[in-house]
């Protein structure tokens, strides 16, 4: 259980989160919002509550690793990143800028913190198989957490991934569907329904989890539950929502991959700022 | 000059079972190593690392796409895997390859078997024979192709400690040995000139190599005298050597049990381009499919056994 303090901290932060992400791809002028905006909450989760990592060693070896396989999403990585101390909040505006680390998706060889080159979508995930038999051959407690796209579900070398993971019995593996429902051409249920997704990872032998992807005590509780299961590698379902935390933005397919205008920006830090404030005031009542 | 400087010996060993007693040798000191296979094991000759070293060596079925991506995470947490299928089947995971390998910097070793036309019965599905035109365009990416069992034990060997990726391409078939054991040492990126001579110069590589030795001694007989380079790493390729065997003999002859379109071949040319252009001429398969037959019947019928590229070069020589 999070306390009191930590969730009030996760849920001020998240906002000042989504303002810094829209405002690196408002100024790289293109980039994917909706995705960066469902997949936040979990990042945050992750790399300020979960992970065991250090942002002044990111090759530290025992680190836990988190491989973004959609690679799309990555404002919101870099974004979590840059607050978590790896690198300055100020590099977050050159997303996408020639000769800037910050790539339109991880390129790991440039920013030494991003596990692995994705946005060839399938393949992150099969990398963090690769990393968890790599850290367990060499006796490591490391995790290995992974995110996938409900769109990416449609690739096949998830389900040969799928299939490979229990196979190993890899305990050490946690991987998050970020079910926003939305792909660049459409809902996934109109382009290539997965559903019913949860049945198809069980059949697969996963540990299912379903969640609400931006409620932080869920999301705590189901990386610590993947934690404690033994003997199968855990797959966490959370339920997300495309654009979160912008009203024009959320579940609007539109959003998928384009930036917002300066005007758009101004609209949505103003009304991020406004959420925050209310939360502010809610919690000093 | 003109006779072989270093004639075949009489061992002849496929380069994939080379590779598979490597790897088992190898694995007994370097914890590092690691072998994925796809289903083929018994076929890429990784069996018998499987059986000797069962906590090191991942079965992953036949999901080619998923082991390349796996393998590059093995990499990037510090292992050093060797990827195994058939070079056809390495191939169709381009994708893979090029992101999760190359873009990924993971120091994967992809080791492609039964590649050329010498795999034999089997007929096109199953031969690489467009691997090394596709592997050569990533960045980054190493080529190797060995002529014979001590070169494939070299490279195998280096490639421990290569940093970046490679490929590593095997055969089915048994190659005459064409280097010299005694001190034998394996240098990446470096040719070796098997036969010398001043007519003009046959660069081969891989299955190509014996053959070609063998082409050099019948042209020797008839009073010509070709030199014989053994490219085994195509990529990085050595320019040097190419440009001095350009300038001394003026016409190239480039062998290939592989499409002319990008193989070896296309790698000399662009080699020499802008260097020192002169005749070459590109002989391997000329986008065509391979087909069933015997090795030996597909290589006589391909034109890449001893008689063939004896042949070939004689009308080279004479346009």
């Amino acid at each position: 259980m999070l306390d009191n303090a930590t969730l009030e901290t996760l849920r001020r932060r998240s906002y000042d989160l989504r303002i810094d992400n829209l405002t690196a791809i408002t100024a790289g002028e293109s980039g994917h919002p909706g995705g960066t905006l469902s997949a936040m909450d979990i990042m945050q989760t992750l790399f300020f509550v979960e992970m065991s990592h250090r942002p002044k060693e990111p090759h530290w070896p025992d680190r836990d690793r988190f491989v973004l396989s959609k690679g799309h999403a990555v404002p919101a990585l870099y974004t979590v990143l840059a607050h978590a101390g790896y690198f300055s909040r100020d590099l977050l505006p050159t997303l996408r800028h020639l000769g800037s680390p910050l790539q339109g998706h991880p390129a790991n060889f440039l920013l030494p913190s991003m596990e692995a080159s994705t946005g060839s979508l399938g393949q992150g995930f099969s990398i963090a198989i690769g990393m968890a038999l790599g850290v367990r051959l060499d006796g490591r407690k490391s995790r290995v957490y992974a995110m996938i796209g409900d769109g990416e579900s449609e690739e096949g070398q998830i389900w040969e991934a799928a299939m490979s993971a229990p196979k190993y019995k890899l305990d050490n593996l946690c991987v998050i569907l970020d079910h926003n429902k939305g792909q660049i051409d459409g809902y996934v249920k109109d382009v290539m329904d997965i559903e019913p997704i949860a049945d198809k990872w069980r059949a697969f032998n996963w540990n299912v989890l379903t969640i609400d992807g931006h409620d932080y005590q869920q999301i705590a509780d189901a990386f610590a539950k993947a934690r404690d299961t033994k003997g199968k590698p855990t797959f966490i379902i959370a339920e997300t929502v495309k654009g979160k935390g912008v009203s024009f933005m959320e579940n609007k397919i539109g959003w998928h991959g384009v930036a917002p205008t300066k005007e758009q920006l101004a609209q949505a830090v103003a009304e991020l700022q406004k959420a925050q404030a209310a939360l502010s005031s809610k919690g000093a009542a | 000059m003109g006779a072989p400087a270093q004639p075949i010996t009489g061992t002849s060993v496929a380069s994939r079972d080379a590779f598979g007693e490597a790897i088992v040798r190898l694995g007994e000191t370097h914890e590092e190593l690691v072998v994925l296979d796809a289903d083929l094991s018994e076929s890429t000759r990784s069996k018998k690392f499987s059986q000797k070293y069962p906590e090191r060596f991942f079965q992953m079925g036949i999901a080619e796409s998923n082991m390349v991506s796996v393998a590059a995470g093995l990499a990037l947490s510090g292992h050093v895997p060797f990827c195994c299928s058939f070079g056809a089947f390495l191939t169709g995971r381009f994708d893979q390859i090029r992101m999760s390998v190359c873009y990924s910097a993971a120091s994967v070793r992809l080791v492609g078997s039964h590649c050329g036309v010498g795999i034999g019965e089997d007929g096109y599905s199953q031969m690489g024979l467009e691997d090394i035109a596709l592997m050569r365009t990533l960045p980054t990416m190493a080529v190797i192709q060995p002529a014979d069992d001590l070169e494939t034990a070299g490279a195998v060997e280096y490639l421990l400690g290569h940093k970046g990726p490679a490929y590593l391409r095997t055969t089915r078939q048994k190659l005459d040995r064409v280097n010299n054991p005694d001190g034998y040492k394996f240098q990446f990126g470096k040719g070796v000139t098997v036969v010398d001579g001043t007519d003009l110069t046959i660069v081969a590589s891989g299955g190509t190599v014996g053959p070609a030795v063998n082409a050099a001694k019948q042209l020797a007989g008839e009073g010509v005298k070709a030199r014989v380079i053994n490219i085994h790493t195509i990529k990085p390729i050595d320019v040097d050597l190419l440009v001095k065997a350009a300038r001394e003999t003026k016409r190239i002859l480039t062998v290939e049990d592989h499409q002319t379109t990008g193989g070896l071949g296309g790698a000399v040319c662009e080699a020499l381009a802008d260097k020192e252009p002169v005749r070459i001429y590109r002989h391997g398969l000329h986008d065509v499919f391979g087909e069933s037959g015997t090795p030996k019947g597909l290589y006589e019928h391909f034109k890449l056994d001893a008689a063939g590229i004896a042949s070939v070069a004689k009308e080279f020589l004479a346009k």
